[in-house]
């Protein structure tokens, strides 16, 4: 299902929903894309008029402070018209439906849905319904998944660390209840990246989370060894149910990432955060203002990576459209 | 196409530019042919300014029929472009359509004190009120009829015939 709303019937690129179902071209075409658009966000004028003329709306129904500031320089940048909408203090606190939000935006004449959701499947759901010249992208819904992230992510570690192959990746922390390393585990692995880990307490891993192509740890000092890449999460405090976790002092000692940690890792390994950051719980504050920290690198190559898919998604409707009535 | 020595065009593209070093202009070619051609260029009149190129996929006028290149590169300006007198380089003028881009892209860059438009093959089927300032050589096509640089170790010239 997936697959058939993410491509058109072109087999391009037309709804970015999540990184099951892509290609390694895919994503490579992507990755590639939005590296000639650094140079853009360098420039005296940042921006170029791909998207101009067209309406991007950012709906997210869950609050986000990075992630809808960087799709809306995204956009800007490409010269779209960018509407910012948090529907949960507006109209569904009036009892309106999320399709009948949809409908209401699609009727301005919306070009492309920027979503955030709290719930798994609601972009699915949202691109099922929409008319064939609209387009959309995921930027996460509940704890299934958040392919933007996981490409600024895979983004950067080419980016650090040039190959794929051959890497050793750790993502620590709260994989449970974490949307991002659903989707970065996906990338990596149709990516190449030979050794995956996830290195979390049992409480926060999923059950036969091996079947996701990682190998678990639950130890930080094996879980850390000869990595090249460090993927730290944030513990989705307000997403816990119940005791998950002993105490906040006690998970740090034990998962907290520190220098004294991070010392096993190889000495030219990178640390990454999707953000935003809990300091002194899962990431001492040496690490993240420290030299191999490129989690502010990451910011910067999101707006890259969004102007890439945006792009992406958006080139060569007309054309598909007049195919698509023959 | 084999009549047209695509270094002696070279040299004689360098002759006519000449006169204009005075002016300290910087270069620009257009990817992929016409970076090949300012490099070729560049390298003759011994320029001092490192070359840049542009790669106008973002500034296409078809981007919404076809949609974004997928081999797009990105631009690399190594200098700043305000008050400099550009010379823009590409290998086929045809259309003009991939110059309005091509001016479009380096005024986001800055204001240039002028630009001035060189072209190896100059070719009929204009759709734009855009000529070339020098041109290698003129030649005109049949309309089923494409002129392509081929390189970039050795430039040559082919004629293809499209969409039979």
């Amino acid at each position: 299902m997936t697959e058939d709303l993410q491509f058109g019937k072109d087999g391009r690129l037309h709804h970015f929903l999540s990184i099951e179902g892509l290609k390694r071209e895919t994503i490579v075409e992507i990755l590639d894309t939005a590296e000639s658009f650094i140079s853009v966000g360098e420039r005296e004028i940042k921006k170029v008029p791909l998207l101009r003329g067209k309406t991007v709306v950012n709906l997210f129904f869950e609050s986000s402070t990075r992630t809808r500031t960087t799709f809306e320089i995204a956009a800007k940048r490409l010269s779209a018209d960018v509407i910012n909408l948090n529907p949960s203090i507006s109209s569904t606190k009036k009892g309106e439906t999320v399709l009948d939000t949809i409908d209401n935006l699609e009727a301005m004449h919306t070009d492309l849905f920027v979503v955030r959701h709290a719930n798994s499947g609601a972009a699915h759901l949202i691109a099922n319904h929409l008319p064939p010249h609209v387009r959309l992208i995921n930027a996460g819904d509940g704890r299934h998944s958040h392919p933007t992230q996981a490409m600024l992510d895979v983004f950067t570690i080419r980016q650090y660390k040039k190959e794929f192959s051959g890497l050793k990746v750790a993502i620590v922390g709260d994989i449970l209840h974490s949307r991002v390393a659903r989707s970065l585990i996906h990338a990596l692995n149709i990516l190449g990246v030979p050794d995956v880990r996830v290195v979390a307490p049992k409480t926060l891993l999923p059950t036969a989370v091996e079947l996701l192509g990682v190998h678990p740890y639950h130890n930080m000092y094996e879980g850390l060894e000869d990595v090249d890449v460090v993927v730290m999460l944030r513990l989705q405090r307000e997403r816990m149910e119940g005791a998950l976790i002993p105490s906040e002092q006690e998970y740090f000692r034990v998962y907290g990432l520190t220098e004294e940690k991070l010392s096993v890792a190889k000495d030219d390994a990178i640390v990454m955060h999707p953000g935003p950051m809990n300091r002194g719980l899962e990431i001492d504050s040496a690490v993240a203002d420290g030299p191999r920290a490129v989690i502010l690198p990451q910011v910067t190559n999101g707006i890259a990576v969004r102007m890439a898919i945006m792009a992406l998604i958006m080139g060569g409707n007309v054309a598909r459209e007049r195919k698509g009535k023959e | 196409m084999n009549q047209i020595d695509v270094d002696q065009t070279l040299n004689s593209l360098a002759d006519k530019l000449r006169p204009l070093l005075e002016n300290k202009p910087v270069m620009i070619g257009i990817h992929t042919g016409g970076a090949w051609v300012a490099q070729r260029l560049h390298d003759i009149l011994a320029m001092d300014d490192a070359i840049g190129t542009l790669d106008i996929s973002f500034y296409r006028d078809d981007f919404t029929r076809i949609g974004l290149n997928p081999q797009v590169k990105a631009s690399d300006l190594p200098f700043d472009v305000d008050d400099r007198h550009i010379i823009l380089v590409d290998d086929v003028l045809h259309t003009g359509r991939t110059i309005r881009a091509a001016m479009n892209e380096i005024f986001d860059y800055g204001r240039p004190a002028s630009i001035t438009l060189v072209v190896l093959i100059c070719r009929d089927g204009r759709e734009l009120p855009i000529q070339a300032d020098v041109i290698g050589e003129t030649v005109t096509l049949k309309p089923n009829q494409e002129i392509k640089l081929t390189g970039p170790d050795t430039l040559a010239l082919e004629i293809q015939e499209v969409g039979a």
